[in-house]
């Protein structure tokens, strides 16, 4: 998959965004291209996670540009950035605990007014990866296991039928087992759909494995770029992120 | 008891545990009643101490303890263990089941058949209607802190806006009662908006003392625009509610007149009662409607996560204010129905107190159970009347059920909550598998 021949999905220009007076983006670059998968690495405090909820309006960004398929929204309400069918999964998973898995799921279709034919087609689709959230569908969001709820944010997120998913960190917290089929769930989509990806990770080896594309963040600048299997090779990222993290 | 017998004998401890046990307990009552029963004083004729001992039945006592102390600990062992699983039989679940299905509808069928039941109890009916009211009060702020989880310590204010909104209107311009209900409603709802603007961005206790303070800021408003509002000395000749235009008075046009049936006062009590019956079940129904289209989940979603609420591109800012106006605007209501009740209203009737009933109504209901809120109200003002015969002592049994009640259901009366999205099989799941402080 060839990111530079057509033009990307989500491009991102000289991006920058800060909470207060502490610069958390200084200039971000990044593209996506339709059905690719990007991940978005770095240590705590890079600037990932921002990166990640800028895109979705929220901190809105101090300059620079963020187009998706070619629309500028740079500065539009999260609401409506929702409409174009970009959806999250927010860090943390933050289901809805006290509501059935079958409203939480709900609640994803709700926001960009989804026909009832969308929302059954979307519900298969979403069982179909997760057949557990199936078995679970009356319980309530909060007696599920961490695994369970990972895989209902993923796919409340599914719901809204999503051109770009953006994950952050939906490794965290889990089982390597159960976190390994989180990501075997996320490249079905992406083989099977054609699904777009930007997923922001600590686990790089999972991450880059699975991506495309990767970027690296320090300090909200994107320092490095390139395949997953590049990446995975350069001796400064094996330092940083690999030997001395989680070895498979 | 069959518990496992290889658990029984684990755990039973052995005689010498038991012995221990019992002579610390022995001991224990041995310090204490040593000069509780061992020593008796009195005072003498010429105000000198007498005293004299009694160590018969010090002994006596503490042998008491000893013994009570063995037979205890020999009694849970043959018990096994206690209190760690409840076995409820089945047939006493599908019971409790019918129970729980029946109440909602015979309550309904009930309060229906008050005015018949209680047609000469002019107490009774005038308590009903204040129920009532109260019923429709936390249906009201059910939709704000129960369903959108916004703490609202002012809800007061719209009972205030609409009873005031009704009586200057019905006093100055004529307006009827019928007229100025839905119009007390919109203006109700216009300050819920107003209120929910500048607090779009508070939670929890943030929005609980700017709520507060609005309430405060309406009541002081009314005391102090004496032009207006009459000032501490309100608005009085606040016309009655009128039936189709027919009022309901011993006059030739009145009500009892046009049918030909002697006039009772008794029949405007009855009105009343059916309106603010009417206005309570309109309340109902129109949350139970909301809460099963986008918008009533958007307010448990919002309850339960803002920020995952953010992230699924629901907007935030339209989920607060369309569930400020929603109260607001039942709250307005039931102040026009309160106004139109009183014939007279004074900032009195406004105070932080009704606001605090009103939210401990919720609470006590269980934040969010339409059916919990009507039984709270009718507990907390139907049993605040219930203990009026215990005069000074009212308050503090008052206060020590309601904490009683809480420690006992910490979630409130009905804490389950109904789904209101169905797929397939509809199933409710007990509260009590939910774990607390998500909520």
């Amino acid at each position: 998959m060839s990111a530079s021949s057509n033009t990307p999905l989500l491009a991102i220009r000289s991006l920058r965004a800060a909470y207060g007076k502490i610069e958390a983006l200084k200039g971000v670059d990044l593209d996506i291209s339709a059905g690719e998968i990007v991940a978005l690495i770095g240590a705590n405090g890079a600037g990932k996670s921002t990166l990640m909820m800028t895109i979705f309006g929220r901190p809105r960004a101090r300059a620079g540009r963020i187009e998706f398929d070619g629309q500028d929204i740079t500065g539009v309400p999260t609401h409506e950035i929702a409409r174009l069918r970009i959806a999250q999964s927010p860090e943390g998973r933050r289901i809805f605990p006290r509501m059935s898995v079958a409203e939480n799921l709900q609640m994803g279709a709700d926001a960009t007014d989804s026909s009832e034919a969308d929302r059954a087609s979307g519900l298969e689709r979403v069982f179909a990866l997760f057949p557990r959230l199936k078995e679970r569908m009356t319980q309530r969001g909060g007696t599920l296991s961490g695994g369970e709820q990972q895989m209902l944010a993923i796919g409340r997120a599914l719901m809204s039928r999503p051109r770009l998913l953006m994950l952050d960190e939906p490794s965290l917290g889990l089982a390597p087992l159960i976190a390994r089929q989180i990501f075997d769930a996320i490249r079905t989509l992406n083989r099977q759909d054609g699904l777009t990806v930007l997923i922001v990770e600590q686990n790089a080896n999972h991450a880059l494995k699975l991506a495309h594309r990767g970027y690296v963040m320090v300090n909200g600048l994107i320092t490095l770029s390139g395949t997953g299997s590049e990446l995975l090779q350069r001796p400064e990222i094996r330092a940083a992120y690999l030997e001395g993290g989680r070895r498979e | 008891m069959s518990a496992p017998p290889a658990a029984q004998t684990s755990r039973a401890p052995g005689a010498a545990f038991i012995l221990k046990k019992a002579l610390i307990s022995a001991f224990v009552a041995l310090v204490l009643f040593s000069l509780m029963i061992g020593v008796r004083t009195e005072a003498g004729p010429q105000g000198q101490l007498i005293y004299w001992t009694r160590f018969g039945d010090l002994a006596a006592m503490v042998a008491a303890v000893f013994g009570g102390s063995i037979i205890v600990e020999l009694l849970r062992q043959w018990w096994g263990p206690v209190g760690t699983v409840r076995i409820v039989p089945p047939s006493v679940q599908t019971t409790l089941a019918v129970a729980r299905r029946g109440i909602a509808p015979v309550l309904l069928v009930f309060t229906f058949l008050v005015p018949v039941l209680f047609y000469d109890e002019r107490y009774i009916l005038d308590l009903a209607i204040l129920v009532l009211t109260y019923v429709m009060l936390g249906w009201g702020l059910n939709v704000v802190v129960g369903l959108a989880g916004l703490l609202d310590l002012g809800y007061v204010a719209f009972y205030a806006v609409g009873a005031y909104s009704y009586a200057l209107l019905a006093t100055n311009f004529g307006l009827s009662f019928w007229i100025c209900l839905p119009l007390a409603g919109i203006l109700a709802a216009f300050w819920g908006v107003l209120l929910g603007f500048p607090v779009l961005r508070l939670r929890g206790d943030y929005l609980a003392i700017v709520t507060l303070a609005f309430g405060e800021i309406i009541r002081l408003v009314l005391i102090n625009w004496q032009t207006l509002t009459g000032g501490p000395n309100g608005v009085t000749g606040i016309p009655r509610p009128t039936l189709f235009g027919i009022p309901l008075t011993p006059a030739d046009d009145g009500l009892a007149a046009l049918l030909g049936i002697e006039f009772s006062p008794t029949h405007r009590i009855v009105f009343l009662f059916y309106i603010i019956l009417a206005l309570a079940l309109l309340t109902n129904w129109v949350t139970i409607r909301l809460r099963r289209l986008p918008l009533g989940r958007a307010w448990e979603a919002l309850r339960e996560d803002e920020v995952a609420c953010r992230a699924l591109g629901i907007n935030t800012t339209t989920t607060k204010l369309t569930a400020f106006a929603t109260g607001a605007m039942f709250g307005g209501i039931a102040g026009a129905f309160f106004a139109t009740r009183q014939g007279f209203i004074s900032p009195e009737s406004f105070t932080f107190h009704e606001s605090a009933l009103v939210l401990a109504i919720v609470v006590l209901g269980g934040m969010g159970s339409q059916l919990g809120v009507a039984l709270a109200a009718l507990a907390m003002i139907g049993g605040f009347e219930l203990f009026r015969g215990l005069d000074q002592y009212r308050m503090l049994v008052f206060g020590m059920a309601m904490v009683l009640l809480m420690i006992w259901r910490p979630r409130g009366l009905i804490g389950h909550r109904a789904p209101t999205v169905f797929l397939k099989s509809n199933q409710a799941i007990s509260s009590d598998l939910v774990k607390e402080g998500h909520g």
